[in-house]
C-alpha cells in the first residue's frame, strides 16, 4: 500500500478518540455531549476499518456498519430524551439533570 | 508519485477530520457543532475510502451525514434558543480533572499504538479490487454474520419505538 500505513490512521483516530472524550466530560448541553459521543464512535469505527485493511479481512468493515446502526439508534433514543427534557421545561444541563423520576 | 498524492490526500483528510473534530467539541451555539460534525464525518469518509472501504464511505456519508444529523438539526430548530450552552463554569476543579483524565487517556492511546506500531502494523495485506465492496460486505452480512445483523434490525426496532414512546404527549401533561 503507497501512502500513509495503518498506524497513521490509528494516531488519527486515537486523537478523535481523545477529543470526543473531552467534549463528553467538559460539556454540559446534552446535544453536544450526543454530538461528541458520535465523534468517539467514529474514532472507533476508524480504527476497526483501519485493522480491516491490515489484516485484508472484511470482519471489521462489517463491525463497523453494526457500530453505525447501534449509534443511529442511540441518537434517536437520546434524541427523544432531550426532547422530553425541554418539554417538561427541565433545565437542558447534565448536571442537572440527576433524577431519573420526570 | 501516486504514493505522495495519497499522503497530500490523507494530511488534508486527517487535518479536517481533527479540526472539525475540536470545532464540535468547542462551539457554544450547538448549532455550529452539527455543522462542524457534517464536516468530520465527510473528512472520514475520505479517510474510509483511503482504507478501500468503499461501501462504508458511501454509507457514513449517507447515513450519518444525511439522515442522522438531519434529524439532529430539526431537534435544534425544536428548541431554538434553549439549546445555546456556553462553557459553564462549575466546579473548577472538577473541569482540570475532566482534562487531566482526558489529556492520560489520549497519551495512553498514542503510546500503545506506538508500541503496537513497531513490528505488527509494517506491511497490510495485499487485498483485491472487491475488498470493502457492496457485494463482498453484503455476502459477509447474510452469511458469517447473520446474528449480528438480526441483533442491529432488533436494535433498531427497540430505538424507533423507544422514541415514539418519548416523544408521545400523554393527556395529562397536553392539558397542563
Amino acid at each position: 500500500m503507497s501512502g500513509p500505513g495503518v498506524g497513521w490512521y490509528l494516531i488519527v483516530a486515537a486523537l478523535l478518540f481523545g477529543t470526543g472524550a473531552l467534549g463528553v466530560m467538559l460539556r454540559r448541553s446534552p446535544l453536544i455531549v450526543l454530538l461528541s459521543l458520535e465523534i468517539m464512535l467514529n474514532a472507533a469505527n476508524l480504527t476497526l476499518i483501519a485493522f480491516a485493511r491490515q489484516h485484508g479481512s472484511l470482519d471489521g468493515q462489517v463491525f463497523a456498519l453494526v457500530v453505525m446502526g447501534v449509534a443511529a439508534a442511540e441518537v434517536a433514543i437520546g434524541l427523544g430524551l432531550i426532547v422530553a427534557m425541554a418539554r417538561r421545561r427541565l433545565p437542558l444541563d447534565v448536571d442537572q439533570a440527576s433524577a431519573l423520576r420526570g | 508519485m501516486a504514493g505522495f498524492l495519497v499522503w497530500v490526500i490523507w494530511f488534508a483528510a486527517a487535518a479536517a477530520c481533527l479540526g472539525t473534530g475540536v470545532a464540535v467539541v468547542s462551539f457554544a451555539n450547538p448549532f455550529y457543532s452539527a455543522l462542524s460534525l457534517i464536516g468530520n464525518l465527510a473528512s472520514l469518509a475520505v479517510l474510509y475510502l483511503l482504507l478501500s472501504a468503499e461501501f462504508l464511505a458511501a454509507a457514513q456519508v449517507l447515513v450519518y451525514a444525511g439522515s442522522v444529523m438531519v434529524m439532529f438539526l430539526f431537534v435544534l430548530a425544536y428548541l431554538g434558543g434553549r439549546a445555546d450552552a456556553p462553557w459553564a463554569g462549575g466546579p473548577p476543579l472538577l473541569r482540570t480533572a475532566a482534562i487531566v483524565a482526558a489529556v492520560a487517556l489520549l497519551v495512553e492511546i498514542v503510546v500503545v499504538l506506538g508500541l503496537a506500531w513497531g513490528d505488527n502494523l509494517s506491511d497490510p495485506a495485499e487485498v483485491t479490487g472487491a475488498f470493502g465492496s457492496p457485494a463482498a460486505i453484503g455476502e459477509l452480512l447474510v452469511t458469517d454474520h447473520l446474528l449480528a445483523f438480526e441483533i442491529t434490525s432488533i436494535v433498531l426496532l427497540v430505538a424507533a419505538v423507544g422514541g415514539v414512546v418519548l416523544g408521545t404527549t400523554r393527556e395529562k401533561e397536553a392539558t397542563e
